[in-house]
């Protein structure tokens, strides 16, 4: 009983690193409509101009203010070049540019920075703390405490800041938001620079845990199911959806894993995911369309 | 009560596009037929063949499943890897359990097989729409991947991942060579065009219209929604089944899951893009543009700089090259190469007419 609650518990606070990455993808599907997929690449370039600053011995702060910046010229650099000139495309197109994009910030990212694997230190010792019988991993905790933290900040962001209610106007309806003067360009901008500053986020605490290398892009993979669960336009959903998919993987590599030979978390999540969607197609939060004729 | 004779009926008809005369473009076919099914084979070297051609022409043909499926009936998927995996390991247990079957019929029951399964997945769409369903689809592709990884009853307990293809051969003609390959692919290609485009004016190919341009608008009208959307996933199943046996035969000589992972889909997504959806001869534009492109690439820059970086960055910088390329052209030309070359027709016929 003890193992279970132990897998349980590890499988929960693992969902809420996924969280993390799904929500960056929440923040631009609601605002643009853009299914993201160099969300994954994003974290990537973000937790390798972290490290490569860190390593040049430059102050944790500093270096996480640059890279801040960094990932906000992105941003700008993105709506300028990408998001303008595609307006008004079908939605398959602009998934299709974010991924041409995802290779652009793949490639240049490990031109500049180098592709070989860096040690992340983010300072957090990481020894099992006990309850009771039960065993936590503390880096497992203080990374949940900071998705937390996180949530509660982009919700105060979302429903209390001039900008914020702007986001959810456009959200709500272009067209009607344009014609009483929001400006979707700049918007645009600070939506892709908020979901820069999540995935530096991302990119620390998961490049803390599987160090710096290539293969933080695919998270991005893991963060699907969670999003498909959630819903694409619900920061909660995000949230609930990864508890259930961290605990699900986690439950099912022990029990299931077993059964059929190993490694199915390549595909379990998945497959929670579409036994979600049959019951509820938009996601567990997210908004049903209502279709007009 | 007044008949009406068959004259006044026929004016009724709608008014028909002027055509070329039949012969003239009967000639035209036959003149191409030739050219690709045998003066092709005689100039073009091993490498052309091997290395270009029949990648091309499987692409192709990958893209013209997904383009039935996505571009005429309006379901995104992102399981093509997995399909033409199924297609592949169905039609390679087909020959070695069943050799007495002539490798055309292995081939098109593979497809048949990979149909099935596409058509298992396809009950998805029938709730599911949009991102939503993009992002189940790519349950299918990890829970195939891993199928195959997992159990050797698919490749007969072989203790390499990758097993090697059976022989080639119709009727005791040999078609391993890279000659008999490029006919093979070319045969098979030419066959599913042919179907597909006569699939796609039919009744069938209007309902798949009809759903994608809005399914609950075409369920008001008592379009058949549901099974419209299950044969278009069987169909384009079978089409992209039957691309990956010929990936696995005639191109790589070896049956490897590897080669049928989430990046292949993203590739023969990109073919119809780049091509042009809802666009029988975009499929064709695309994968020649998604097979040049990198071996463009590599020339242009190893050519200049060749050993002056190393083999990883020049890599790095292909990609990022290559995705910037893909957005350019996103953006220059949304809706695909296909759409390039008829407004080059029109601009041509303006040019040439009096």
């Amino acid at each position: 009983m003890n193992f279970f609650v132990e897998t349980l518990v590890g499988g929960l606070l693992a969902g809420v690193m996924y969280s993390l990455v799904a929500i960056g993808f929440v923040l631009v599907f609601k605002a643009s409509g853009v299914f993201n997929f160099a969300q994954g690449s994003m974290v990537l370039c973000a937790a390798l101009t972290f490290v490569t600053l860190r390593e040049k011995n430059i102050d944790f702060w500093l270096a996480a203010l640059i890279t801040l910046a960094i990932m906000v010229a992105i941003a700008i650099a993105v709506e300028r070049v990408v998001l303008r000139p595609l307006v008004n495309q079908p939605q398959i197109t602009l998934f299709m540019a974010t991924l041409g994009l995802s290779f652009v910030i793949e490639g240049l990212s490990q031109i500049a920075m180098g592709a070989s694997v860096h040690e992340l230190d983010l300072g957090i010792v990481d020894t099992p703390i006990k309850f009771g019988d039960i065993q936590v991993s503390q880096f497992d905790l203080v990374a949940a405490a900071t998705a937390g933290v996180l949530v509660v900040a982009l919700s105060i962001f979302f429903s209390k800041t001039r900008v914020g209610i702007s986001l959810r106007a456009i959200a709500d309806d272009p067209q009607a938001a344009l014609s009483i003067g929001i400006r979707l360009q700049t918007l645009w901008q600070i939506v892709w620079g908020v979901a820069g500053f999540v995935s530096l986020v991302a990119g620390l605490l998961w490049g803390a845990r599987q160090g710096v290398q290539f293969a933080l892009t695919l998270v991005v993979l893991k963060a699907l199911p969670v999003l498909i669960i959630g819903g694409f336009t619900s920061i909660t959903g995000a949230i609930v959806g990864g508890l259930i998919v961290g605990a699900g993987d986690s439950l099912a590599e022990i029990y299931l894993g077993g059964l059929l030979g190993g490694s199915v978390s390549t595909w379990f999540a998945y497959a929670l995911a579409v036994i979600f969607l049959l019951i509820r197609p938009a996601g567990l939060f997210g908004e049903a369309a209502i279709e007009r004729i | 009560m007044t008949l009406i004779s068959s004259a006044e009926v026929a004016d009724f008809a709608p008014a028909r596009a002027p055509v070329r005369p039949r012969s003239r473009v009967w000639i035209g076919f036959a003149v191409a037929a030739l050219v690709v099914f045998v003066g092709v084979p005689l100039l073009a070297n091993d490498y052309w063949l091997n290395a270009i051609l029949v990648p091309f022409l499987i692409l192709s043909l990958a893209g013209l499943g997904l383009n039935l499926l996505m571009g005429y009936a309006g379901q995104a998927s992102l399981g093509t890897g997995g399909f033409m995996s199924v297609g592949a390991y169905a039609t390679y247990n087909l020959l070695l359990r069943l050799p007495q079957l002539p490798l055309p019929v292995s081939l098109l029951l593979g497809g048949v097989i990979a149909g099935l399964v596409g058509m298992a997945a396809g009950l998805l769409s029938l709730r599911i729409k949009g991102f939503y369903l993009v992002a189940s689809t790519l349950a299918t592709q990890f829970f195939l991947e891993w199928l195959f990884n997992q159990f050797g009853w698919f490749s007969n307990y072989s203790t390499s991942s990758s097993i090697s293809a059976p022989r080639l051969a119709i009727l005791g003609h040999d078609l391993s060579g890279p000659v008999g390959r490029y006919l093979l692919t070319l045969s098979a290609v030419t066959i599913v065009t042919a179907v597909a485009i006569r699939l796609v004016h039919s009744q069938t190919g209007r309902t798949w219209m009809a759903i994608r341009d809005m399914d609950t608008a075409a369920s008001v009208i008592g379009i058949p929604v549901a099974s419209g959307k299950l044969k278009a996933f069987f169909v384009s199943s079978l089409v992209i089944g039957i691309a990956g046996a010929l990936w696995a035969f005639a191109y790589l000589g070896t049956v490897d899951a590897r080669s049928f992972n989430l990046d292949r889909s993203f590739e023969v997504m990109f073919i119809i893009i780049l091509g042009g959806m809802g666009s029988i001869v975009g499929n064709y534009l695309g994968a020649a543009f998604m097979v040049l492109l990198p071996i463009l690439l590599d020339h242009v820059i190893s050519g200049p700089l060749g050993g002056a970086i190393d083999a990883g960055q020049l890599e790095n910088f292909q990609k990022a090259l290559f995705g910037g390329l893909i957005i350019w052209f996103l953006i220059k030309e949304p809706n695909g190469l296909a759409a390039l070359l008829s407004r080059c027709r029109q601009w041509l016929a303006r040019r040439t007419a009096p």
